[in-house]
């Protein structure tokens, strides 16, 4: 057709268009408990500053967030709490593990931390490091943004194929470990939830 | 400082007595702790700095299970007095020491959360540290590092179904 | 202005029906980090609050049984984690107590000007966040620009921005140079503006006198009953300071002042915080005068330290000296005994009492941590006071999750 444009109009997929929205209003929520969460703050003030690369609109209630940041360590009281405000986050969402502890349980390998968020709640991005530096905080969310526009849809169907809680694969040996420490304690109920199957 | 002779005259003739580079260790039995803290506190010693317990299950030629410790101070002349009160299952209570010194609510609170030491008439014993739903008591020897999996013990959300 | 603490609040029983319960926590900006309390609200007026922890709690203790004296100091670097570096030296001053190592005066020197940096760090970090929490922002900032300065510092000096896992027992994990007491020399001359700034910024305030004045009084006498310590217990006219009492490292031979107040409440705190800032500007400077030259460990020859990298790496009395140590059953004698040593940290005593059973780990490692008792007279200080005070007496306590929950 014979129609032309306007100089001012493009012609793009939706896609792209929700995309591009997404990827420069990050606006993250801080899961801050530990001393990852000083580096947040750190991130967020004076000498690094991330509103440079737009994601300084720290809030602090989950229902107005899209990205939600774990830093620090996630013990078995906090756990419940972690889960409860990844479900009352909007679509859509997603989720940067910041610090050792919050990827895999770090140096405290004790009875009281969960041993990586990523086993009870989906996770996007890891970044490591005890603390990580704000540098690479950054560079996290950045990167974060380039998955964004990478791989997002409108609709997140994205999403749909990920139906275990694992983010990347464990090493076999990992796995075996981390199956060994699941098994269940006969009769223990924590949070009202029933014990974890035996496997 | 008191020392021994007048702490066996006020409270009688049981109590031990050692020391340590600077610490000075009063050994009293449990029936005996609070009579001795009590006048200890008349004495001056108005700050109970700490309050813990530990668990000798393993540790070289122990007697007692447990041990529980007062580290008191007299902030008036800096002084330090460190009482020991040793503990055996099954009876693992004590009196509170709340009525003498308010700093010790939340410390026997974690005394009984990590060790079930129960300390009669405290106001307000729950655990404080581990969910009220957690049955064992973390910091005896008996209990591993690792736990028996209770911090796994969660339902999961995937990302799919959230 | 605050209302004064009305009989009605005492004398009512908390079960009235018209009370409201206010959940707040664990995941609040104003909580810093995980803390939670139950409110009980007559109106805006708090009448009751229930402290709820553990929300962080990561078995420190437990872990410090499995962990040698030397390893175990990474963690307790977690435990206070806006001055991770007191902590270390309170740990390794403990454990020194323990084994009887008598440090090189340099390591002392180092390890007073270390102390005194992390005073500073905390105290900076707390009045920002309490500026921060009754809204005013700039103080936060400025005060976290200088923070990034010490953790320069830090970095400098350890390789690790935030925990430096510095010390090591009986000296310091490597020597510092002339050029980082040269850098600590130009940050302190930087400090003094910018903490003439933050007076300037805060002290005459209208917004931030009316909110702090007269909230969350503790009397002397409440706070020796309660076990308060620190900067707190200064506050509250209470004159006690490890650092002078008990003089440790290299405290006896610096000059400086033990600042007190008289009025115990959240403006007295910050007064104290600010004027001990200052304070510590001056041992710092005074220390760093006067740095003795010398070894920073003690003798290696008794087994005690870790060799230096250098030499591990290049010699071989230096690999089996450090293999010595760090073998299970090989390292240094330890007395079967136990000890109470503590430590001026910058939010109040921060003790240890270890016992050890001749072995290079501790059989008990209970740690004495202020935030924990602080956070424990919270009830205490806000009852009868308005809701909007909460946050303005939770960061004059200046509660540390980690250290609260260890
Ligand atoms: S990863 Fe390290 S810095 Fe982060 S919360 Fe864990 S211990 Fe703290």
């Amino acid at each position: 057709m014979a129609v032309g444009l306007p100089e001012n109009v493009f012609v793009t997929k939706l896609d792209a268009a929700a995309n591009w929205a997404r990827t420069n209003s990050l606006w993250p929520m801080p899961f801050a408990t530990a001393c990852c969460g000083i580096e947040l703050m750190a991130t967020a003030s004076s000498r690094h500053d991330i509103a440079r690369f737009g994601a300084e609109v720290m809030r602090f209630s989950p229902r107005q967030c899209d990205l939600l940041i774990v830093a620090g360590r996630v013990a078995m009281k906090m756990l419940p709490v972690l889960q409860r405000i990844w479900l009352q986050m909007p679509e859509p969402k997603w989720s940067i593990s910041m610090g050792a502890c919050a990827c895999t349980g770090g140096v405290f390998d004790t009875y009281a931390v969960v041993q990586g968020v990523d086993r009870f709640i989906p996770v996007d991005m890891y970044v490591p490091g005890c603390p990580p530096r704000p540098e690479q905080l950054i560079a996290a969310v950045m990167e974060m943004q380039e998955k964004i526009k990478r791989t997002g849809t409108i609709t997140g169907k994205e999403f749909l194929q990920r139906t275990t809680a694992m983010g990347p694969q464990p090493f076999d040996i990992d796995e075996l470990r981390r199956r060994r420490e699941v098994t269940p304690v006969p009769g223990l109920e924590i949070y009202g939830q029933p014990p974890v199957a035996a496997k | 400082m008191p020392s021994l002779e007048e702490i066996r005259a006020k409270v009688g003739a049981e109590i031990d007595e050692s020391s340590f580079r600077d610490n000075r260790r009063v050994i009293v039995p449990a029936e005996k702790a609070f009579t001795l803290l009590a006048w200890l506190k008349e004495q001056g010693f108005n700050m109970l700095v700490d309050l813990t317990a530990v668990d000798y299950l393993e540790y070289p030629k122990a007697v007692d299970r447990f041990h529980v410790v007062y580290v008191l101070l007299n902030v008036d002349s800096g002084e330090r007095l460190v009482v020991k009160t040793p503990l055996n299952p099954p009876e693992l209570d004590l009196p509170t020491v709340t009525t003498l010194w308010k700093g010790a609510d939340w410390m026997e609170r974690e005394v009984y959360d990590m060790y079930g030491i129960v300390f009669a008439g405290h106001p307000d014993l729950r655990r404080i540290l581990m969910p009220d739903e957690f049955t064992a008591y973390p910091l005896r020897k008996d209990y591993p590092r690792k736990g028996y999996g209770e911090r796994h013990n969660f339902p999961v959300i995937t990302r799919s179904e959230s | 202005m605050p209302l004064a603490v009305s009989d009605a609040a005492e004398v009512d029983s908390v079960d009235q029906e018209y009370l409201w319960t206010l959940n707040f926590g664990p995941q609040h900006p104003a909580t810093h980090t995980t803390l939670r309390l139950v409110l009980k609200l007559d109106g805006e007026k708090v009448v009751d609050a229930v402290p709820h922890i553990g929300y962080l709690h990561s078995g420190f203790e437990k872990l410090g049984e499995d962990l040698d004296f030397n390893q175990y100091v990474t963690i307790v670097d977690r435990m206070n984690y806006i001055s991770p570096m007191a902590n270390e030296i309170a740990w390794h001053h403990t454990v020194e107590k323990l084994l009887g190592i008598e440090l090189t005066p340099r390591c002392k020197y180092l390890r007073t000007i270390l102390a005194e940096l992390m005073r500073l760090h905390d105290h900076l970090l707390c009045v920002g966040a309490q500026a921060l929490d009754l809204g005013a922002f700039t103080a936060f900032l400025y005060g976290f620009t200088q923070r990034e300065k010490i953790y320069d510092l830090a970095e400098y000096a350890s390789g690790q921005r935030f925990h430096a896992s510095y010390t090591r027992v009986g000296g310091v994990m490597f020597d510092v140079n002339a050029d980082w007491a040269a850098q600590v020399k130009r940050f302190t001359e930087g400090f003094k503006p910018v903490h003439a700034e933050l007076h300037r910024l805060l002290t005459r305030n209208r917004i931030f006198i009316d909110r702090c004045k007269g909230i969350g009084v503790l009397t002397p006498e409440d706070a020796i009953n309660m076990s308060v310590t620190g900067p707190l217990a200064r506050a509250s006219g209470v004159v006690r300071d490890l650092r002078k009492d008990e003089p440790y490292l290299a405290y006896a031979d610096l000059d400086f002042k033990v600042v007190c107040a008289k009025g115990g409440d959240v403006y007295s705190r910050y007064m104290v915080r600010m004027a001990e800032m200052m304070e510590s500007i001056k041992i710092i400077e005074q220390a760093i005068e006067n740095i003795p030259a010398g070894p920073v460990n003690v003798d290696s020859v008794t087994d005690v330290v870790l060799p230096t990298k250098p030499a591990v790496y290049r010699s071989i009395e230096g690999l089996i000296q450090h293999f010595e140590v760090l073998m299970p059953n090989r390292g240094f004698p330890v007395p079967t005994d136990e000890v109470y040593g503590a430590t001026e940290s910058p939010n109040g005593e921060l003790g240890f009492y270890l016992v050890g059973d001749g072995s290079n780990r501790a059989y008990r490692c209970r740690t004495r941590p202020p935030s924990y008792i602080h956070f424990s007279i919270f009830p205490h200080l806000i009852r009868g006071h308005q809701l909007s005070d909460v946050v303005a007496v939770l960061g004059s306590l200046n509660i540390i999750a980690a250290e609260l929950d260890r």
